[in-house]
């Protein structure tokens, strides 16, 4: 709750700080740091919930969050990229925008067997053990 | 218009991705999940990034989370009280840790702050069509293509193996 509201402060903060004296049109852009302030909250509730829930299927769908805060970050970098190539091309620098979109596309598959596999591992488990609490699957804890 | 859209998407995505947490019953934690999918997908679209928007939806909501209600209606598990162990000795040590990644992401956002995203140009040819990360997937990226595929088959014999009971021929 404490981080929800930090984090809720961080990401109006700046909103409220750059909405005074800007060109009217600019403010009605969202720009690449709104895009990694949303993509760092959702990280932070992912984070969260896999510190803090005791139930493995909840666990992995925190994960699917985190994994998806970082697709978030890729594809907003990979616009950035896109629309400044011109510009960093003058400086020498040479950037493919298409790496974000086709590595989000490999985080998805990753993000998928890593689903089935672990889902998998859940029904053996509960069949075994009668639970999906974490807490109670200590076999291998010293 | 683009930002108030984006302030409502984004309110949207972060409850529901709260909603997970603190629902008791893993049903609803799913359900909310697909709410904070399709949210991002949203995102993806006012990116300019349509084939992952697409590949979002089909991927996320469409499969990975049914596998996920599927695996929840199988067990039938007891619902569990949400309890959060009170570690005292650890506190002191989260705190720091927390300060830490909050004083990291203000210097982030402090550091790309004047970073605007320019005017979408009409006509301008997206990164994120189907066009371009097709033809990128099947030339310059070919080999991690086909890795992915044979990591797609190995976690589906994985998955069958591990889901299978034990005396099953």
């Amino acid at each position: 709750m404490i981080s929800f509201i930090m984090g809720a402060a961080l990401y109006i903060a700046p909103l409220i700080l750059q909405a005074q004296g800007e060109p009217f049109i600019k403010r009605f852009e969202p720009t690449l740091v709104n895009f990694l302030m949303l993509s760092f909250l959702l990280f932070v509730v992912g984070v969260a919930g896999v510190l803090s829930r005791r139930n493995i299927i909840i666990i992995f769908m925190s994960i699917e969050l985190i994994l998806n805060a970082v697709n978030l970050n890729l594809i907003a970098f990979s616009r950035y990229l896109q629309l400044n190539e011109a510009a960093l091309a003058a400086k020498g620098l040479d950037v493919n925008p298409l790496a974000g979109p086709v590595f989000t596309i490999f985080i998805i598959v990753v993000a998928a067997a890593e689903a089935a596999v672990g889902l998998g591992i859940v029904i053996s488990l509960f069949r075994n053990r009668e639970t999906v609490s974490i807490d109670e699957i200590d076999l291998l804890k010293w | 218009m683009e930002k108030a859209l984006f302030i409502i998407i984004a309110v949207i995505a972060v409850a529901a991705a709260l909603n997970v947490l603190i629902q008791r019953n893993p049903l609803y934690s799913a359900l909310s999940l697909i709410g904070t999918m399709a949210a991002l997908s949203v995102l993806y679209v006012m990116l300019r990034a349509q084939f992952i928007a697409a590949v979002q939806i089909v991927v996320y909501a469409g499969a990975i989370l049914v596998l996920f209600i599927f695996v929840i209606m199988l067990l039938n598990a007891p619902k569990q009280q949400l309890q959060i162990d009170k570690q005292k000795g650890l506190r002191y040590l989260a705190i720091p840790l927390a300060g830490l990644l909050l004083a990291e992401a203000f210097y982030v956002v402090w550091r790309v702050q004047d970073i605007a995203m320019p005017v979408v140009k009409e006509g301008e040819e997206a990164v994120g069509t189907t066009w371009s990360v097709g033809v990128a997937l099947f030339t310059h990226y070919l080999l991690p293509f086909q890795v992915a595929g044979v990591l797609l088959l190995m976690a589906l014999i994985g998955a069958v193996v591990l889901a299978r009971r034990e005396g099953d021929k």
